[in-house]
């Protein structure tokens, strides 16, 4: 019997998951990784161990909690609080499957002897002709979870096992209530787990290293101020609400300069990029291709995005430029563009540097 | 399966086990009432007040029972920093590896305008005699000192530390919950002036404890209510519970020198084994220790693996103390005696008794080898280290 180690959140996913494979015959382990605890000892969102005992009792599966918090402050928190420093939108939960879900869940099972790891994403491992894996879009793609799971490893996708790609929330919401789990009925996870309240900017100021950005000005192109700002990591590429200027026409962040400790404003139109240059390019469904050639694809510029058209050129050993035949809105640094094929597999991606307009 | 988490908590003894059994149904009276059920949960209540008193040298009337070591803790300390407030000394001595129950009472007084000084506890987590002498000053109402680890189990000088105390005319409180029951108790020859207690430690049942309080100290209520406990504690009485409690302490002691001999040698083979791996280190004085406390750094591993694996060989065993288990942070008594934070991580504690065998010993030592070499063969930090990219701590 094939040992499969579950990742429990303590959600209904990643419950459900476990259920299914252990209705398939896979010899069943639940573990949870324990990243963060509050000063009041709340635990992540996403790592809620009481409602992942409970299913673990219910499923009479093992089930370990783990501490795995040394590598979540050193590859997520470390990073989304410099990514701001950086005026950059960082994506944790990318960071996090990469580093610390597949990683720590993988280290997990070499010592509790398992072949396989598994999760509740909304997303289907597949092996390609050509050998290699990758993830496809959920077959629903309202809850497609591909997005945040492009950085993985080959070597991680070989041993992944992701049973709900093809099924609704509904469906697995129903078939949790059918085996009586006590979390069919809980509602989805919301925003980043580590954040309690939404306040990104009282977490970075509380976690950040040195001193945090000072107020600064809001410029045009030109470099005319147009006001003051709080400090560049309240502001994100695209946001328009909140920046408290009056102008004509709605204004947008266009840019934000850590260096000037600037945030660059412009119209609706001047946020539209069709060239996006992006680094750290990781490959899923193709071999990293060499310098200088092109693909077609479909692109996503952030999660909630619906894919655009594009050719993308690999430029050097880990970069790569976007050309969108339609501009897209607001694509912000630090957050990944993904590539995909018209199978809806994901054939890279990479984190998005800058944007410009042709 | 091999028990080896004494310290965690312990078995209930046979004996332990009958009396409470009994007791559930022989005294269900209230032990405050008048007719005679009542009567004879009171008379069994103060039995086991008496027993105890007898079996650590006190006066009935100084044993206050307690939901556990915990609460003994928390009464103690709040008592003698009230008393300390109305004379205006506002400063308390204590250690830095305590358990919880009294860092966490400390860090709330601090809050009311405390001074904490916590003392060093060395390398080989032993608190220095001078060091407390020096650290008294005019305004110390408190020295809180702990018996014996609960971690890496090194027992203080706590005879030596209550002279001091006492010629300062400090009080002097020690939470003796891992102490009582496995080496030899008594308050007038340790010169201490409370005493915390935890039946659970010694083969009792959970959720009782008691605390000792010489007489003449004025207590302060945790619990308001009626007027149990000479209105110390107010709660109707577990007696069931605090009867079996005494049933466990007597056994424990009177079978004390037999266990010590026995746990402790049993101990130094563990330690002799285990300190054969490579890059290991036992954690606190190898001889100032509690019988049955074994307590090891493993460079390279992270403790958490180690016990899943030896939990699969049917060892079970924890990386510290099961109070702390929850938070996400490596110890605060290793850090206490020095290991840095990667090391403090890769640490395992067993905790053995009087029912560990010869053969329990060698399949531990052999399971603990296998386990951390296997870990080892997989570990980033284990691999830097070798390739000389990292220096090797232990």
């Amino acid at each position: 019997m094939p040992r499969v180690i579950v990742g429990l959140s303590g959600g209904v996913d990643s419950a459900v998951a476990a259920l299914l494979l252990k209705r398939e015959g896979y010899d069943v382990t639940g573990v949870t990784l324990r990243t963060w605890l509050s000063d009041s000892g709340d635990e992540g969102r996403c790592c809620e161990i009481d409602d992942a005992r409970r299913i673990a009792m219910k499923l009479d599966i093992p089930y370990y909690p783990l501490n795995c918090a040394d590598s979540f402050k050193r590859y997520v928190i470390d990073y989304f609080v410099g990514s701001y420093l950086k005026g950059e939108t960082p994506n944790p939960c990318i960071e996090c499957n990469r580093y610390i879900k597949w990683d720590r869940m993988l280290y997990y099972s070499n010592i509790l002897k398992c072949d396989y790891v598994a999760t509740g994403h909304y997303a289907s491992v597949i092996r390609l002709d050509n050998g290699r894996y990758t993830v496809k879009q959920a077959l629903h793609a309202k809850k497609d979870q591909t997005y945040m799971l492009y950085k993985l490893t080959q070597e991680q996708l070989k041993k992944t096992l992701m049973p709900l790609g093809e099924l609704t929330k509904e469906r697995v919401r129903q078939i949790a209530e059918n085996e009586g789990l006590p979390v069919a009925n809980k509602p989805d996870s919301q925003e980043l787990c580590f954040i309690s309240d939404d306040d990104y900017a009282g977490y970075i100021e509380a976690h950040c290293p040195d001193s945090i950005p000072e107020e600064g000005n809001f410029v045009d192109d030109m470099g005319n101020i147009l006001g003051r700002h709080k400090g560049i990591i309240h502001y994100t590429v695209g946001q328009r609400k909140g920046l408290g200027i009056s102008a004509k026409n709605p204004l947008y962040v266009k840019y934000i300069d850590p260096v000037k400790n600037e945030i660059v404003l412009g119209e609706e139109n001047e946020v539209f990029y069709d060239k996006v240059e992006c680094l750290d390019t990781n490959f899923l469904s193709i071999e990293r291709p060499p310098a200088g050639s092109e693909f077609e694809c479909r692109v996503k510029v952030r999660y909630h995005h619906r894919p655009q058209e594009a050719k993308v050129r690999i430029t050097d050993v880990n970069s790569a430029v976007i050309s969108f035949y339609e501009p897209v809105k607001a694509p912000a640094p630090g957050q990944s563009a993904v590539f995909y094929d018209n199978d809806e597999c994901v054939i890279g991606g990479g984190i998005i540097k800058r944007s410009d307009q042709s | 399966m091999i028990y080896a988490d004494n310290a965690a908590t312990t078995k209930m003894s046979k004996a332990a086990i009958d009396t409470m059994f009994r007791l559930v149904n022989d005294t269900w009276g209230n032990a405050s009432s008048l007719y005679s059920v009542g009567q004879t949960s009171k008379e069994v209540l103060e039995q086991a007040r008496e027993d105890i008193a007898n079996l650590i040298g006190a006066e009935p009337k100084e044993i206050i029972f307690t939901s556990g070591g915990s609460e003994a803790d928390n009464q103690a300390i709040l008592s003698a920093a009230k008393i300390g407030a109305s004379k205006g000394k506002k400063h308390i001595i204590s250690s830095a590896f305590e358990h919880h129950a009294v860092l966490h009472t400390l860090e709330r007084l601090k809050e009311d305008g405390f001074e904490i000084t916590l003392l060093d506890v060395h390398e080989d987590g032993i608190i220095r005699e001078d060091e407390l002498e020096d650290a008294i000053r005019e305004d110390t109402c408190l020295v809180t000192i702990m018996y014996a680890n609960n971690e890496i189990g090194t027992v203080q000088p706590i005879s030596r530390l209550g002279e001091i105390c006492k010629k300062h005319n400090v009080l002097f409180h020690t939470d003796a919950v891992q102490a009582i029951g496995h080496i030899p108790v008594n308050v007038n020859d340790d010169n201490v002036d409370m005493l915390s207690a935890s039946a659970h430690k010694f083969h009792g049942p959970k959720g009782v404890g008691f605390l000792y309080v010489k007489k003449g100290i004025r207590v302060t209520n945790l619990i308001n209510g009626g007027a149990q406990e000479k209105g110390r504690r107010a709660g109707t009485e577990n007696v069931p519970g605090i009867a079996a409690m005494a049933v466990a302490l007597k056994e424990a002691v009177e079978s004390l020198s037999e266990n010590y001999e026995n746990v402790s040698k049993k101990r130094d083979c563990l330690i002799e084994g285990l300190s054969k791996i490579e890059h290991s280190a036992l954690n606190g004085d190898a001889k100032k220790r509690l019988p049955g406390n074994v307590n090891f750094c493993f460079e390279g591993i992270e403790g958490e693996s180690l016990l899943l694996l030896l939990d699969d060989k049917g060892i079970m065993a924890s990386s510290g103390s099961a109070c702390t288990s929850g938070s996400l942070d490596p110890s605060h008594v290793l850090l206490a005696i020095g290991r840095v934070h990667d090391v403090a991580h890769g640490s395992l504690r067993l905790t053995i008794n009087e029912e560990t065998t010869d053969e329990d010993v060698e399949y531990i030592i052999k399971a603990v080898d296998e386990v951390v070499t296997y870990l080892r063969s997989f570990s980033p930090i284990w691999r830097d280290l070798v390739a000389g990219k990292k220096q090797f701590i232990l």
